[in-house]
């Protein structure tokens, strides 16, 4: 494989059972990026994580990780990437240091260098000062960025990030994604699975939108949302939103998609001239006062119901149903 | 090759010092056969000699079983497990250095009550220099047992459980309470079916003089081979299985 591509992927699939979780998709993560795996809860981002760091085998389909084969040499699979799962999974047992260190030995690192490894790491994601803390009695926030430091103790040139903000404060989460920056920087190509769009417009250099198993889209946040500026949009800021205020709006002529989205409602049309004044003539029968009135740029967001057909909001729902064989 | 062992060893190391080496562990490690095979000789006395072979072999199923059948299923529930299976260390890796940190404890608690046993009584051992491997035999089977047990299921309380439905028939029908000879056949059957039999039998050649033994020390340490060499496969495959689900 050459250099520069980071992992390959061809028509990776993955059943449970009769469940299909994963299906064909094809992607190829270039070294360097940070290349953002965005979809709503059960679409399948973490059991691809989990068949590219060799965890599981795919039921079809093949994939490369930094030129190893994910199913026929999974020892150098692993031992080439670090992995963040979305849970902080390290022994509560065992101290911020000594967890460093048995992850240290479990990678090969040796003895000398993994001392001066957890020694930085720990100085680095500020936990020196609580080395000899159990994993157990750590925050949230600190047993998130323990669990990073682990994942870094074998200097990886890859690393996978499940979720790493989910359950953060928002200061937490600032700083993490602020480190992920750093992480480029360094040369660190970022695999990041994500359901927060605003996350993977942030931090992504490329975006994959994976919905029920299937890649929908792959493209640099910008090109992406050039799919949603071929529509004009509009925001308008309401003081209410009825249930039935949806509804009626999606009905106006000119009307493609309607939506809520922070605090208002967004709607894609045809033509702004003339399906505007529908919209106001439609909102003032329902006697709902209208409070602000933009036209947008699009964002990922905006992208992201364009290119699925599906609300925003299903990103934040609980893992549901998806195929069977 | 080189490199699996040695992070099994980590993996043994490490579950020590976070499971194992714990004071209630090591106490409940003694005091539990302890009780039983004291509760056995209050019944009906005997020459205190002949409890040893099987208070040693309690206390080396008691050792090796009591932590390590509930430890991978503890581990996969925390997601600790998936920890271990993302880092280069092959699930055979794992399992062995799962094992070993039981087996780690169970001869260090056999120990102890041999030490305790032989200055307290007196107590002469035969081929003394036979009885590590004897330990460690069944120290292995049993612990392989344990780790069987605990990738077998998917939450700890069912690991408890099924450790026991193992442990408690393994009790009664080793030969300590009943001799092999005095049961009827069917059981006699199930009693050569488990580890603990040879076990108490390779232990009775050690400390009794072979006094009540029925199998030579060769063929009772093939046996337990056999199971550790079954219970290992099992638990790997077993493993492979968890990890994949």
């Amino acid at each position: 494989m050459e250099e520069k591509i980071a992992i390959r992927v061809e028509g990776l699939t993955r059943y449970y059972g009769n469940l299909l979780a994963v299906d064909h998709i094809s992607f190829e993560v270039q070294r360097g990026e940070i290349f953002g795996f965005l979809g709503p809860n059960g679409a399948g981002k973490t059991t691809t994580i989990r068949m590219l760091v060799s965890l599981i085998r795919p039921s079809e389909g093949r994939a490369w990780v930094n030129g190893y084969d994910v199913e026929g040499e999974p020892l150098a699979v692993k031992a080439s990437v670090g992995v963040v799962p979305e849970r902080s999974n390290l022994y509560d047992e065992l101290s911020c240091y000594d967890n460093l260190q048995f992850m240290g030995q479990l990678y090969g690192v040796p003895r000398k260098e993994r001392r001066a490894r957890a020694e930085a790491l720990l100085r680095r994601f500020r936990l020196w000062d609580r080395r000899d803390e159990r994993f157990a009695h750590l925050s949230r926030g600190l047993r998130r960025r323990l669990t990073i430091a682990a994942a870094l103790i074998h200097a990886p040139p890859l690393l996978f990030l499940d979720e790493p903000t989910v359950g953060l404060d928002v200061i937490s989460a600032r700083a993490l994604r602020q480190q992920i920056k750093e992480f480029k920087q360094q040369g660190i190509t970022i695999f990041l699975t994500t359901h927060l769009i605003a996350e993977a417009e942030a931090l992504c250099d490329r975006v994959a939108i994976l919905v029920e198993g299937r890649l929908k889209a792959l493209d640099t946040p910008a090109s992406l949302c050039d799919v949603a500026q071929e529509r004009e949009m509009v925001e308008i800021g309401l003081t209410r939103i009825d249930p039935g205020t949806v509804e009626a709006l999606q009905g106006c002529p000119g009307v493609q998609e309607v939506y809520e989205a922070q605090g208002g409602i967004r709607i894609h049309l045809v033509e702004m001239a003339t399906t505007l004044p529908e919209i106001i003539r439609c909102l003032e029968a329902l006697k709902v006062p209208i409070r602000s009135l933009n036209t947008i740029k699009p964002t990922l967001e905006d992208a992201f119901v364009a290119l699925t057909g599906l609300d925003a909001e299903v990103m934040l729902l609980e893992k549901g149903n998806r195929r069977r064989r | 090759m080189t490199d699996q062992l040695l992070r099994a060893g980590y993996i043994a190391l490490k579950d020590l010092r976070a499971y194992y080496l714990k004071p209630p562990l090591i106490s409940w490690g003694i005091l539990f056969p302890g009780v039983m095979i004291l509760a056995f000789y209050l019944r009906s006395p005997i020459d205190i000699r002949q409890v040893i072979p099987g208070l040693v072999g309690l206390t080396l199923l008691f050792g090796a079983t009591s932590m390590e059948a509930i430890v991978v299923a503890f581990e996969k529930r925390i997601g600790a497990l998936e920890r271990l299976a993302m880092a280069p260390v092959s699930p055979t890796a794992i399992v062995l250095g799962k094992a070993a940190s039981g087996v780690v404890f169970a001869l260090l608690t056999g120990l102890i009550v041999t030490g305790v046993s032989i200055v307290a009584l007196d107590l002469p051992l035969s081929e003394p220099l036979l009885l590590l491997p004897t330990f460690l035999l069944a120290a292995t089977s049993f612990s392989l047992l344990g780790t069987f047990v605990s990738v077998a299921v998917r939450e700890v309380f069912e690991a408890m459980t099924l450790a026991n439905y193992f442990r408690f028939p393994m009790i009664f029908l080793c030969g300590v309470f009943l001799p092999l000879a005095a049961m009827p056949p069917v059981l006699r059957i199930v009693a050569y079916a488990l580890p603990l039999t040879y076990a108490v039998d390779a232990l009775r050649i050690h400390f009794l003089a072979g006094e009540g033994a029925i199998l030579p020390l060769a063929v009772n340490w093939a046996a337990l081979l056999c199971f550790a060499a079954i219970l290992y496969s099992g638990a790997c495959h077993l493993l492979v299985r968890r990890l994949e689900e």
